[in-house]
């Protein structure tokens, strides 16, 4: 009988944590599968981040480092200097990569450091209990902007990603979602290309994924998706932002 | 003594520092500058730049300290130096990895605070030092050098004792030193096979993941984390207490004193003694773990012990801890980046004769 679907290589056999309907065990499962085909599971380093998938090292069956919030890219970058032969990357929520840690991803990015950054955007804090994150969008209900984010006193959703693009250092760039399994497939792809960028030498890469928090958004994970589809993505528009591999004009 | 094959150099201190974890193999640095030490961070790039090594001006002192945190747990010897502001800002790092148990050397060229302070050199960053600058239950190892050569000295040593007791080390300085020059004998490499550290990720060929991390979401686990964090410093307490006895045969004041401070009360000594008057000096080497068996027996027949920091009093509440009633213990210090000078040592001294 042949096998058409199994648990990858790079994942443990534990069950997760996460609440249903969240993103991460989904992009969890995109990397260790990548990883797999790549046959780099053995050569591989990720960095955790500080919020929901601070455990990230009971899932992945491969090394693991607890960074501080938001440092996570420093500690990919002293992982990375040890051993340039090795994959390191940072798996960072949006508090920790948009907002504690802005200088950190911005500088990693700017040196060109060859790491990765998977970072997932849910627009909120999960672990916290559903906070505002800089990533939050206008109007939109959380546990500190109970009227919904007001831009006067919040400032406005921002987008690191495009802010990430300008600098010279990045190489690769993109934004992807887990809200169908057609984004799956695509997000998987990115992953995928920006793990090859760092393995050719040619810069800092990242892969925003957009990725939905029913429980703090205080609806069902089918219309968590639907949110993504129909409201998230005009404020964060999915695909490739920067490729140096391909001419400007063809992205 | 120097032996042929040993080299004399005039070094600054920041440069003995750099120049010390050169020869301890240490071959990844991450800093951000900070007057008064500068030439540390200058050196560094230099001499990495010579030997292939890796050299990051961080974007701040918190990135420095993470990317130390980073390449310690992949396995090299990482160090990082700053000053005081700068050290503040790298507590969040330390304390992650006082609670991961990684190993890494850390350098303050003290200068006056708190905020801003100063940029003269000061002694006032001894509580952060030695206590757990940051939050939790921890010790960092605290070397204080009083001479450029222990500056080199220390700094080599700083990195063994990191390694063998997984645990950072800090070199707890002062822009005095780091900016002094004097002459060093450069010391050879360590020739013994680098220590094993079976827990570095490497990437998890051949055998099964790791996972370096403080995090202990149950309670008791994590407890029990911190019970053997404290035997571990019980032991370092054991095994690595460093102090100097200075003059202290039959004196009667005790002055006590490290870092560049001691070596002012060392003159005063020499001084007081020439005028043939009984007074000596106890030296903490290691200010975590504190000498306080050997400063016990050092005050024993002692009339009065003098404490001189450049601080408004900091060691001078672990001497007192240590002595308790048994002796009358007083202070003399000077802060906000001013140096203790000799002639003021020996006014105070004159009181308690």
């Amino acid at each position: 009988m042949k096998t058409v679907f199994a648990r990858p290589e790079s994942m443990k056999s534990t069950p997760m944590h996460y609440c249903s309907g969240c993103g991460h065990g989904i992009v969890h499962r995109l990397i260790a599968e990548v990883i797999d085909e790549l046959g780099i599971r053995e050569r591989t380093v990720c960095v955790a981040p500080v919020g929901c998938a601070v455990t990230a090292y009971n899932y992945f069956n491969f090394d693991v480092c607890e960074a501080p919030h938001g440092r996570t890219p420093c500690v990919a970058t002293g992982i990375k200097r040890v051993h340039p032969g090795n994959l390191v990357f940072s798996y960072q929520g949006d508090g920790d990569l948009a907002a504690i840690g802005t200088a950190e991803i911005i500088h990693s990015a700017n040196r060109g450091e060859l790491i990765t950054a998977i970072f997932v955007n849910n627009g909120t804090y999960g672990m916290t209990g559903g906070q505002m994150a800089p990533t939050t969008l206008l109007k939109q209900k959380t546990a500190t902007t109970h009227m919904g984010r007001d831009a006067k006193l919040a400032g406005y959703p921002i987008k690191i990603s495009e802010m990430l693009a300008v600098t010279p250092g990045s190489a690769y760039i993109v934004r992807g979602s887990v809200h169908s399994p057609k984004n799956i497939l695509k997000a998987k792809r990115y992953i995928r290309t920006a793990f090859q960028t760092q393995l050719d030498g040619l810069g800092f890469s990242l892969v925003e994924v957009l990725s939905s928090c029913p429980v703090n958004w205080r609806i069902t994970p089918t219309q968590s998706n639907r949110y993504i589809d129909e409201v998230v993505t005009k404020e964060y528009p999915l695909g490739i932002i920067k490729d140096v591999s391909k001419p400007a004009d063809a992205t | 003594m120097v032996t042929a094959t040993e080299k004399k150099l005039l070094m600054k201190g920041n440069e003995a520092v750099g120049e010390g974890a050169m020869i301890a193999g240490c071959r990844h640095y991450f800093g951000y500058p900070i007057t008064p030490q500068n030439e540390l961070t200058a050196y560094m790039s230099r001499r990495m730049m010579d030997v292939g090594g890796t050299f990051i001006q961080s974007e701040s002192e918190l990135a420095a300290i993470n990317m130390v945190l980073g390449a310690a747990a992949a396995g090299a010897r990482a160090m990082t130096s700053s000053s005081s502001p700068g050290i503040s800002l790298m507590q969040e790092g330390i304390s992650y990895m006082a609670g991961q148990q990684l190993p890494a050397v850390i350098v303050n060229v003290a200068r006056g605070g708190p905020g801003l302070g100063s940029i003269g050199p000061a002694q006032s960053d001894y509580f952060q030092a030695v206590r757990s600058g940051g939050h939790g239950d921890y010790h960092c190892l605290v070397l204080a050098p009083s001479t450029v050569q222990e500056m080199m000295d220390f700094t080599i040593l700083a990195f063994d004792l990191a390694d063998r007791y997984r645990n950072p080390a800090l070199v707890l300085t002062d822009g005095l030193l780091g900016q002094m020059m004097e002459p060093v004998v450069l010391r050879q490499p360590d020739q013994r096979k680098p220590i094993d550290k079976p827990w570095a990720l490497t990437g998890c060929k051949g055998r099964g993941p790791r996972e370096i991390k403080s995090l202990y979401l149950d309670l008791d686990l994590h407890e029990a984390f911190n019970q053997c964090l404290q035997e571990k410093y019980a032991r370092i307490t054991q095994a690595e207490r460093r102090c100097e006895h200075f003059m202290t045969d039959g004196a009667k004041v005790l002055l006590v004193a490290y870092g560049i401070a001691a070596r002012i009360c060392k003159a005063a000594v020499v001084t007081a003694r020439s005028n043939g008057q009984a007074v000596g000096l106890f030296r903490p080497i290691t200010l975590f773990p504190y000498p306080t068996p050997e400063l016990q027996q050092a005050a024993r027949g002692i009339q009065a012990v003098l404490v001189v920091e450049m601080s408004c009093g900091q060691m001078v509440e672990d001497v007192r801890l240590a002595l308790g009633s048994t002796v009358p213990v007083s202070f003399y210090g000077r802060s906000g980046g001013n140096v203790v000078v000799t002639e003021d040592v020996l006014a105070q001294v004159q009181e308690l004769l």
